[in-house]
């Protein structure tokens, strides 16, 4: 098995979200980073199933200089290829970020065989625009399905399930496909220190990309308005006990 | 002002009726329509019960396409993707509006790929600029951000944030008429469709319970979740928890709550020993009264909560639970 795992470098923003001065972007400059949540499930997911088959398990992000940390986390748990399309730390629209994984994919491919599966995490934790991997799957002509929280593998297909009104959804999926995980699909492990040892020796191959205008433009940002002060203190310890249980009577929660 | 091209709306529907995600997407869709005089329509894949169609007239809805597809035996995102597509393309649209569904995502996004059009994902606001690009408002960071943005192309692809627009039905129904469009699969929509559905068992569903007790790190370890349990069992509620105790494995992730886990809405959120990352609350904005336990009264928590005990939720937990107990016996 072949696995192409996608992903994304995006700030850890904590507990509040500061943007730049022209509100075009987070301010990160007091920030460290991370792959997207699910695209760490992602990669692990990829990791188990070479573990177990056999294969190889590369993973690939589009981004600045600096995103090749996120390629040397996901070799510390386990990847075996890293590939940086490299770019000039502008954002870029899903339309653009497909054609350039599309172009990378056909050349890869081309050069060392298909893969037999590309898994994407669900959406971005930046940019939320839930599309990426769909559009790479249509201009490779592969199936795909996203939402994906459990897969097993079989001869030549692939049974994914994502949650639908309470239940499971299951799906049969012919090989090669483009699948979107969620995280829950896993629990990432941590990485051993081996690990981190071979990741930072591992060869990185870069793939030059051109930005170009997307015709989603961004305006600015802006963080949503929190109707809510500080909170009232009902009191220390279990002082406060009494009040919230009244205030759970006056809301109808207790009859 | 009238300008052409119809807004068109994907709308998902059981025999109870159109789905409450579908209906945030329909009143969206109605400020694109009625700005501009253009007429809203919808498209919908399989028969429309009498609920549906009640709902239809009732978000001023003036014609329905019910797609029967031949040979596809349940859902297929490429094959519904078709075929809304088909329908978008035979009348003529300027828009194109579906719910921030996984399907509703999916049929976008899959139109978005074959015509090459633009997409943007979970809306909250939408207007028509002169030159007919779109200025609209939508969420990032699980709605922890808005991102001003124009869209251009036609027509204009769009879903909408299902916490963030409210359903509201139009001012004056207006009659719906509805059309038969058949369609027949082809190899491509039978790649992949839905085998079966899997009902799952136990416990109050979180995303849709009435109260929901939250664990964070503050709980400190598995164990620590058994006073968390004995209040949630006790209020009837959920148990949702954070990234955190997840990552921890100390509880499923079935049960996290946040942008990459469940949304949730109940009337309470009584969130124990949570620190409140934006991940975190991405998950609760929509809980009517949130009340936090916490050691630290700093708390970035404490800002998005109405009410706060401040202590060991070791010592206040069960102290609750108690009460509680006091006061059935009583």
């Amino acid at each position: 098995m072949n696995v192409l795992v996608c992903v994304k470098r995006v700030p850890m923003v904590g507990a509040r979200i500061v943007l730049s001065p022209d509100a075009r972007e987070v301010d990160v400059r007091q920030l460290g980073f991370t792959m997207s949540p699910h695209e760490e499930c992602a990669v692990e997911e990829a990791v188990r199933i070479v573990e177990q088959r056999g294969g190889t398990a590369s993973v690939m992000t589009l981004g600045p200089g600096e995103a090749s940390e996120q390629l040397r986390d996901a070799a510390s748990i386990g990847a075996t290829h890293l590939v940086h399309l490299v770019t000039d730390g502008r954002e870029w629209d899903a339309v653009a970020t497909a054609e350039a994984i599309v172009n990378a994919v056909r050349a890869l491919e081309e050069e060392r065989g298909s893969y037999d599966l590309i898994l994407f995490g669900n959406e971005a934790a930046d940019t939320g625009d839930y599309q990426v991997g769909i559009r790479v799957a249509q201009a490779l002509g592969r199936p795909s399905i996203g939402g994906i929280k459990h897969v097993a593998l079989g001869e030549g297909t692939l049974e994914a399930r994502r949650e639908f009104r309470g239940g499971d959804e299951v799906y049969d999926i012919p090989l090669p496909c483009v699948i979107a995980v969620k995280e829950g699909i896993n629990l990432p492990r941590y990485p051993s220190l081996p690990g981190r040892m071979r990741a930072k020796k591992m060869a990185i191959e870069e793939i030059p990309v051109e930005w170009r205008d997307g015709s989603l433009r961004t305006e600015r940002l802006r963080i949503p308005v929190e109707p809510r002060e500080r909170a009232e203190i009902l009191g220390n310890g279990v002082e406060g006990v009494p009040a919230l249980v009244a205030l759970l009577e006056q809301w109808g929660i207790l009859s | 002002m009238t300008m052409t091209g119809r807004v068109l709306c994907f709308v998902e529907h059981d025999d109870a009726g159109i789905l409450d995600p579908s209906l945030r997407a329909l009143t969206l869709a109605r400020s694109l329509s009625s700005s501009s005089g253009r007429s809203l329509v919808a498209a919908l894949v399989g028969e429309a019960s009498a609920a549906t169609i009640e709902s239809l007239s009732k978000y001023a809805v003036s014609d329905a396409y019910e797609v029967s597809i031949e040979g596809l035996d349940g859902y297929s995102p490429a094959g519904w993707a078709r075929a809304v597509l088909d329908i978008v393309e035979s009348l003529g649209t300027s828009a194109v509006v579906a719910s921030g569904t996984e399907r509703g995502q999916e049929i976008m996004a899959s139109i978005g790929a074959i015509t090459g059009l633009a997409m943007a994902a979970n809306c909250l606001s939408a207007s028509w600029l002169e030159a007919g690009a779109l200025q609209l408002s939508r969420q990032r960071w699980g709605g922890s951000l808005i991102e001003d943005a124009v869209l251009e192309g036609a027509p204009a692809l769009l879903t909408v944030a299902s916490d963030g627009v409210l359903a509201a039905p139009a001012e004056t129904p207006i009659a719906t008429t509805l059309h038969d469009v058949r369609t027949v699969a082809n190899d491509l929509d039978r790649r992949v469709v839905v085998r079966e559905w899997i009902a799952r068992g136990g416990g109050v569903a979180l995303a849709n319970a009435r109260v929901v007790v939250g664990g964070g790190r503050g709980v400190g370890s598995e164990e620590g979740f058994a006073a968390i349990d004995e209040l949630a069992n006790l209020l009837g509620a959920a148990v949702g928890v954070s990234r955190v105790v997840t990552s921890a494995g100390w509880r499923p992730h079935a049960q996290q709550v946040g942008q990459t886990g469940t949304k949730i809405s109940p009337d309470l959120y009584l969130a124990c020993g949570i620190s409140g990352a934006t991940q975190h609350l991405a998950g609760c904005r929509s809980a009517k009264h949130v009340v936090a336990i916490n050691t630290d009264a700093e708390a970035p928590f404490l800002a998005r909560a109405d009410f706060a005990l401040v202590g060991d939720l070791s010592v206040i937990v069960p102290a609750i639970s108690e009460a509680i107990r006091l006061r059935t016996s009583s």
